[in-house]
Formats: C-alpha cells, structure tokens, sequence
C-alpha cells in the first residue's frame, strides 16, 4: 500500500487553518450517536478523551495503571515549549518550527511540524484556564527557561514537576467528563488487539488486569495514545509499565511501523548502579541551564577518581576538561540531547570516566560556579554589595533549591550523595521514541479508523526530539488537532449506529488473545520473564543503542530472532488468567518487545547514513559528528507486517519534502 | 557515598489471593541485596527468587520509580512508605536498612482502600472524589484568553503548586487513625482556591468534593496530623484548614 500523508496543498503558515474550515463536521445532535475508544490517558490520550468527550461524542477511555493521573507523563520534568515569546528574545512560531525541524536532524514532516508550533501557544493558554500552577515571576506573569538545541527562552514549566502538573490538568479536564458521564473510564484494562470489521477499526478486546476478563469494547474510531517503546532496553527513564503492545498490536493488524530506530538517548540521567537495577532516572535537562559538564583532562585523575582515591572537588579548574564548552563554543551545556550523549560516550570510551563500578561510565555535572554566580547576584540584588564567601554561597545554595530542589532531593535519594556539594554524577540513557506507528497529516494510521497520538506516532520529532516538546506534542494532538480530524473521519458514521460486539470478527480477536495467554501459562518452561526482557535489553543496548553499525546490527538481527525462540520455548509465567497476575502482563509485553527489537535493528541497518538519535559509526566526519546523506535517506522509514517473521516486514518510503526550511548541515558550534 | 553493600534480610510479607479471601503475614529470607538497590527493587528480586521456585510472586503497585505517579504504596514496618522522611516507596533505598534485619511489608490498611490482592489496594475513590468537581469547568476544545492576561501573583502561585504537588498516594489516608481523607481533599481544593482561575466555582467545588469524600466511607479529621507526617511531598495541613474555611464559607452562602 502507498504512503498517503495527505498534506494539505497551500503556504505552509496557512495550510493548517484553511485545511480545517473544509475538515467535514458532526453536528452536535449526532455525536451522542458515536463511539469512540481512547486507547491511553497520558497527555495525549487524557486530552483527546476530554476534548472529545467534551464534544459530545460517548468515549471509552482505558489505562493500565489504577488511575489515569499515574500515566507516564507524570514524571517530565523540564518543561513545554511554545512559541509565545513573552520574553521579548525573538521567538516565533517560525522559529519554533525551525528549531524544531533542525533539532530533529531534517527527518520530520514541515507540515504537521509547523502546525504543533502554531497551536503551541493555545496549549499554554488552555494549561493556565484549567489551573494548571506554571512558575511565575515576580509581577505574576508566566516564567520561562531554555532548553537544549535553542537560543530563546520559550520553555514554560513548573519547578522540575512539569509533567505532572499538565496531566493533572489534562488528568482534571477528564475527571470531569467523566463526572458528567461522558467519558466512561476503564482503569487497570489493558488494550490487548484491536478489532477491524471491513477494513476498518471498529474496537478492541482489552483484558481486566483484576479479573482477567477478556473484554470486548467497540467503537466507530479508535484513538490509541500509549506511549513510547524506550523499555525495549530494560533499562531506560521510562515508567516500568511502559510498553509497545497496543502500538504493535495494530502494527500486526495492519498499521505501518515508522522509524523504529529513531530512540533518544538522553545525556543527564544518574549511571547504573548495579545488575538488579530495574530502572534509571532522568535529571532533567533543565538542570544544564546551571550545571557545567565535564571530566578530568588527565588520565590519571580520572583512575585515581574510580579508584576513590580522589574526589571531585581536589581537581584544580584548569585539570578539568569542560568538553561541551570546548567542542561546541555557541551552545556549549545546552547543545542537543545526541550531541551531548555522543560528547560523553565519547570521553568514557577514551578513557575519562569517572563512575567507580564496572561500566566505569559516567561524567560530572557540576553546579559550583552556579551557585556563586548566583548567590552573588542574589546578595546584590538585596543591597549586599559585599557579602561574604559564605553569604554568597549560602544564598547561591538558596537559588538552586528553589529552582531544582526536588531534583537534587531525588538525586540525593538514590545515589547518597550531596549534588548541592559534590558535583552530581550522570551518563546518557535511553529516553524517548521517536518512531512510532506511521500516521498521516490526520494522525490517521495506515488502518482506517486508527488514529495515533503522543509519543506512540512518529510523526513531528524526526530523528531527534528536542527538550520540551513531546509534552507539546502530545496535548497539541489531543486538544487542538485529533478533535477536528476524527470528526471529519466520523462525519461519514452517523448512520452507522452502535458495532456489535457478538460478530465473527470480535470472535476471532478474542480467541487470538486467549491463544497468546494460555500459551503462556500452559508452557511450562524455566526462565522468569524478567530474564528474557534483560537478555532483550542487553542486546539492544550493545548492539541498536548509542552508536550503531552493520556488523553490531546484523548481530543483533540474528540475536534477537534467537531469544524469540528461546522465549517461547523456555519462558515460565506462574499463576492463571482469571486474576490479576503481574507475571502474565509482563509475558504478553516482553513478547511485544522481541518482535520490536528485531525491527529496530533492522531500520537501524538499511539507514546508512547517521542522524539524530541514530548514530551509525560508517557515517561520521574527521571530528565525530553525524554525516547525513539528505539524498538517498530523507524519507520516513514505515514498515508493514507480514507474518511472524520480523525478518519479511516490508519497508515504504514517505519522501520527506523541505520547502520552507532550507536543509543543511546541523552545526551547533 | 554509595554504600555498594550487600546485605541478608528476612521479609514478613501479607499475602492475600483476592479481596474476597483473608489474608496472612508469610515470611521470606532474602540473601545479597544491595543496599544501592530501592526497596521495590529489592522486592523484585524476591519475585526473581519465588518465581524461580516456581512459587506466586509478590503483587505490589509501582510504575513510575521516581516518586512522582503515587502508584507505590506499602506499609513498611508500620510506617506509610517506609521510615524514610518525605520519601515514596519506590525512593526508599535499602541503605536505610541493616544487615539481618526482619522488614514487615502491608497493603495500605483502610476501609475505602479494599485490598485487591497482596500488597495492592483499591483507591479508586480518590478518581470518585476528583470527579465530583476537583476540576475548572474550561471547554478542553475551544480557544480561552491569553494565559498572561490574568496575572497570579508569585506567592500564590507557589503555594498552589505546592498543594497542586499531592500524587495522590493515599499515605494520608493509610496513616491516619480515621481513615480520613482530608489531606488529599483539601490539597486539590487549595490548588483551585488560590488561583484565580479556580475562584468562579469554588463554592460548588469544596461542597461536592467534601460531600464525595463522605460518601465514599472515609473517616473524619481529628487534627492529629499524622498525615502530615507521612505525606512524602510534604503536603502541609494549612491545607485542611484552607478547605474547612472554604466549606465554612460556602456553607453559608
Ligand atoms: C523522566 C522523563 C522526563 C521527561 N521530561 C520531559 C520534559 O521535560 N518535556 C517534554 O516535553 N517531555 C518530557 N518527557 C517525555 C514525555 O513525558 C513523554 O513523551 C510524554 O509524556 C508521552 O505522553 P503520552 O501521552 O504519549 O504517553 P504516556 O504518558 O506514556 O501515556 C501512555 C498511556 O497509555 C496507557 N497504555 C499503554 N498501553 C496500554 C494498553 N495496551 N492498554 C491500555 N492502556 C495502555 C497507559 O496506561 C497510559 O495511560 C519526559 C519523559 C520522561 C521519561
Ligand atoms: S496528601 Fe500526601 S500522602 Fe496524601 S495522597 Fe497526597 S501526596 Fe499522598
Ligand atoms: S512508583 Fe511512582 S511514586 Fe513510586
């Protein structure tokens, strides 16, 4: 089947707006007539359900945790962007668009980039309606900070809880459909396959994580906003429940998988500690704002460190190598999530890491010129031209707590360590996704009736995502854009009346999902689940993560293709269907997992060029930077299933057109 | 420093198969758990351990491990979230334990939070509670006015965030001897009180939110304040009195 984004014709600042005075409307009478399911209510699905709801349509809402407010987007930290430019420092929807187009390495559409820049500034607006506690500055107008990849300060946030103050706000928007009976909410179901009758999505069969009922739901559309895929790795800032399956689900049942290969890794998270660790955290990016990134210049220091014969703090100024700073002089701390990662990798490979255990991975980020730089200020700024050491750096400590205290709080909790006195310790990890389920200019997926939002489509971040926008992204899809596209999709269904669940096709879905389960209980094998999802994990991280190349991939290819076997062969799941058992849900991802793992290598192998998140080691220049190849590689990379096999999924090019953004190297010297 | 130990504990643990059968404290030895580890951490390689004997793993409730999605919950030696001040679960590290020691893990003990299985409880009600109006009525569709045009001043803002930061946990509940969820409450009510988005329909909000909390069987507050205590975001109990001057003041209008 052809790729049609359906991008609508016309000047780019305009297609938006004329494109939704011709979308087709439902008429109010008619929307209590249709159903639709929202599949996820992190930002993406929460806002979507609302908004739809709020419409007037009858909306099925699930999730898989117990309440919609512990989806994973409670855990941003840093911020959201948008294009406002209260701060007077030149920002535009353009430049929005531009930076975020250049950020995402020329691998993202202009069209639907453009339009999340337009419709960014309304997100803010609407957050703020709803109660939504942004930071303010001192006249009680909205604060605002900067973000790696840009030189404006546009990013809007509330202390280092940014996440979770939006989906509270999306979170309280949807209690109260809900409240009205508009929105029917479906907490710990999981989305195990979808249903289509001729062609179309028409419902899902979830499963009762408490009963392990097999349930079958169906709607005239079908929203699916799960998130991101990162846990493929095991280790990454994901939350643990964080998987692929609704997304690969219709993936199987027809939907092309996009760009799988495109995985942010983030630079500041907190190294591994240990093998039974089930987790990394993130320190947010906000953090390089104030904190200086580096390690010893000399190889020595940087052995006497590991050994725990030196500290930080004994290595004089000029024995510290400040390697952002001395790489990339314009953005220095704030330069791109991949630049940085890379910068790191690259110091710990040659040697410079600083992390006493036996990955010896790990660099310094340091807040002690900060903390002086500001409690100077602040001493001044209170009259106190000639405050003392202490003052200055008591003062500076204060400056610090109110802008990232429970970052350092959180910090200090996992590592023991005292960020406020010894340099914080931090490597890059895996973070977000930028692949996902292809969607057109819709956010419409190859299945008709399918819509994707969030993190779980491909669609605006290109090869790499810049701070602060997937939190845009996702409740620019769920209020401003999926209300006006689903409903021209649905205009054509106000005859249809209600799906019936009791048909051929929902008979086969569900036996499809008892099939997958009662092989899993019956198998009998020897492994735990956990073994296999690590064993995954490892593979992908050696092999598919920060620097990628064809003999690695070719590996991994085979690698993973085995442990599938092995999985179904070896893995043991205790317990029955008919009740809540954790084993059993993470068996079901896990197998999710395998398949995408296999696929990521995959794309990551045919793109031989190096952008963005994927770094392919062929294609770099005399200094270790990316080299792009615009000419044979500017496309969107969507796979189509053909059977068990991942090896037979077949690749379709979307040609990625730049029209209004003149495509260059990416320079962030 | 990191400690970068290991240490051997004993693990008393309640299981229980569903909400429907009772429940019974069984014990576990658990050998080389690093005290790097988190607690939930170290509960995992329990699971490891059982399911590797081919035994029912542990149910408990996480998600995010970063203290922030209130999923976590467990009562650790008595203690909502463990010894630790301010700290969820999940945050909690094994470093706050010592070599040989017995740790006794709970569900959250309340009647409006029904244990489903082991160590995971019903707190639905807090949705239940939210959904009777913890929310500004705004159309999630439609175009509102700039969000710059209605200064909040600093203070207030602050403090609205600081209220605004409950994950919703149920610690307060879990801890209190009444069972009462006026920490929570009055959180969410304080939130929208202190903003001025929030004003237009704080009377309807504070009556039907309290009136939800109510009906939902939880206890009432006798100002002992040990919800304060365990709360691991801090949340303070100027709150409940923020939300009875609110449900004063909207009585009697
Ligand atoms: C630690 C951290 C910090 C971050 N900081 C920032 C930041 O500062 N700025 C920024 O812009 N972005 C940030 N991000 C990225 C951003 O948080 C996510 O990309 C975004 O929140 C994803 O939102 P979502 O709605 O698409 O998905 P999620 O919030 O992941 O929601 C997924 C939903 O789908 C449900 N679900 C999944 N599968 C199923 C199924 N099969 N059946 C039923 N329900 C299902 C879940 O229950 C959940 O409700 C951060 C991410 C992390 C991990
Ligand atoms: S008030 Fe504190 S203890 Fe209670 S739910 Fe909120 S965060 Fe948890
Ligand atoms: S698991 Fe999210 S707060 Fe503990």
């Amino acid at each position: 089947m052809a790729l049609d984004s359906k991008i609508p014709a016309g000047d780019i600042s305009r297609k938006w707006t004329d494109y939704k005075d011709h979308l087709k409307l439902v008429a109010p009478n008619n929307r209590p007539k249709i159903d639709i399911i929202v599949v996820g209510t992190g930002l993406a699905g929460a806002s979507a359900a609302a908004s739809l709801g709020e419409m007037g349509y009858n909306v099925k809402a699930f999730c898989f945790q117990d309440s919609p407010r512990r989806a994973h987007s409670i855990a941003a930290q840093g911020g959201i962007n948008a294009a406002k430019n209260y701060q007077n420092d030149g920002d535009s929807t353009f430049r929005l668009f531009y930076d975020t187009i250049k950020g995402g390495d020329y691998r993202a559409r202009e069209a639907n980039v453009h339009r999340l820049a337009e419709v960014s500034a309304n997100i803010i607006d609407q957050c703020v309606a709803q109660g939504v506690p942004f930071a303010r500055d001192y006249g009680g107008m909205l604060d605002n900070r900067s973000f790696g990849g840009t030189q404006v300060q546009r990013t809007f946030y509330a202390a280092g809880q940014t996440g979770q103050q939006l989906l509270l706000g999306a979170y309280s928007s949807l209690s109260r459909q809900i409240g009205l009976g508009r929105v029917q909410m479906y907490n710990r179901h999981e989305m195990l396959d979808i249903v289509k009758v001729d062609g179309k999505a028409r419902g899902i069969i979830a499963r009762n994580l408490i009963t392990g009922e097999l349930e079958r739901h169906s709607a005239h559309a079908v929203i699916i906003a799960s998130g991101g895929y990162g846990n493929v790795y095991f280790l990454s800032t994901n939350a643990m429940g964080s998987n692929v399956t609704a997304a690969w689900k219709i993936h199987k049942k027809g939907a092309h998988f996009a760009n799988p290969c495109y995985v942010q890794i983030h630079p500041t998270c907190i190294p591994v500690h240990g093998s039974n660790q089930s987790k990394l955290t993130l320190m947010s990016e906000s953090l390089r704002n104030s904190g200086r990134i580096w390690v010893p210049k000399k190889k020595e220091d940087a052995e006497a460190i590991r050994a725990g014969k030196m500290k930080p703090t004994d290595i004089k100024e000029d024995d510290r190598d400040y390697f952002l700073e001395r790489r990339y002089p314009a953005f220095g701390n704030l330069v791109p999530r991949d630049v940085a990662s890379r910068a790191a990798k690259e110091r710990c490979d040659a040697g410079f890491g600083i992390e006493n255990n036996d990955t010896q991975e790990g660099v310094y980020l340091d807040f002690s010129s900060e903390i002086i730089n500001k409690g100077k200020q602040t001493a001044y700024a209170q009259g106190n031209h000639h405050p003392s050491d202490e003052e200055v750096i008591k003062l500076g400590k204060a400056w610090i707590e109110e802008k990232y205290g429970n970052l350092f709080q959180m910090y200090e909790q996992i590592t023991a360590d005292n960020p406020y006195e010894v340099p914080m310790k931090i490597y890059p990890a895996v973070h977000y996704t930028m692949g996902g389920v292809w969607v057109d200019y819709n956010l419409q997926s190859s299945i008709p009736g399918c819509f994707v939002a969030g993190e779980a489509n491909f669609s605006d971040h290109g090869a790499n995502r810049l701070g602060a926008s997937a939190l845009m992204q996702g409740l620019a899809d769920g209020y401003f854009v999926l209300p006006y596209t689903v409903s021209d999709y649905l205009a054509n269904e106000i005859r249809t009346g209600t799906i019936p669940t009791n048909t051929a096709e929902f008979d086969a879905a569900e036996a499809n999902v008892k099939g997958q389960i009662d092989g899993f209980l019956n198998n009998n094998g020897t492994k735990t689940v956990d073994h296999f999802h690590k064993k995954l994990g490892h593979i992908m991280w050696n092999k598919v993560g920060m620097g990628r190349n064809e003999q690695g991939l070719t590996e991994a290819i085979a690698e993973i293709a085995a442990l599938k076997a092995e999985f179904y062969k070896d893995v043991f799941v205790p317990g029955t269907a008919d009740e809540l058992n954790t084993e059993l849900e993470k068996a079901l991802r896990v197998a999710d997992f395998i398949d995408l793992g296999q696929l990521m290598a995959r794309d990551a192998l045919q793109r031989k060029e190096s952008c963005g998140g994927h770094f392919r080691e062929e294609y770099q220049d005399a200094e270790g930077e990316t080299l792009r190849d615009d000419e044979n590689f500017a496309f969107v990379g969507a796979w189509e299933y053909q059977g068990d096999d991942i090896n037979n999924e077949v690749l379709h090019k979307e040609e990625l057109k730049y029209e209004y953004i003149k495509i260059a190297a990416r320079n962030y010297k | 420093m990191a400690s970068n130990k290991n240490i051997n504990i004993t693990l008393k643990i309640w299981r229980q198969k569903n909400a429907k059968t009772k429940g019974n404290i069984e014990t576990y030895k658990l050998d080389n758990v690093s005290t790097d580890s988190s607690f939930l951490e170290m509960l995992d390689q329990l699971n490891e351990q059982l399911v590797g004997n081919r035994q029912e793993p542990v149910a408990f409730d996480h998600d995010c491990r970063e203290g922030i999605c209130g999923m976590c919950s467990l009562y650790i030696n008595g203690q909502a979230h463990g010894p630790a001040h301010k700290v969820t679960t999940c945050q909690l590290h094994m470093r706050s334990f010592k070599d040989g020691d017995t740790i006794y893990v709970e569900p959250w003990r309340s009647k409006a939070f029904p244990v489903i299985k082991d160590l995971v409880v019903d707190r639905s009600s807090f949705d239940r509670i939210q959904q009777a109006g913890g929310f500004v009525s705004v159309n999630t569709t439609g175009r509102t006015i700039d969000a710059n045009a209605t200064p909040v001043p600093k203070h207030d803002a602050d403090r609205a965030f600081e209220a605004a930061a409950c994950i919703g946990c149920g610690a307060c509940v879990a801890s209190c001897k009444n069972g009462s969820a006026m920490l929570f409450v009055g959180a969410k009510v304080s939130q929208y009180a202190l903003l001025p988005q929030g004003k237009v329909e704080a009377t309807q909000r504070v009556l039907s939110m309290v009136r939800q909390m109510d009906e939902e069987g939880f206890g009432n507050c006798t100002n002992t304040g040990a919800c304060e205590v365990e709360c691991p975001k801090g949340i303070s109990l100027e709150n409940i009195a923020r939300m009875n001057r609110e449900y004063l003041f909207a009585s009697v209008k």
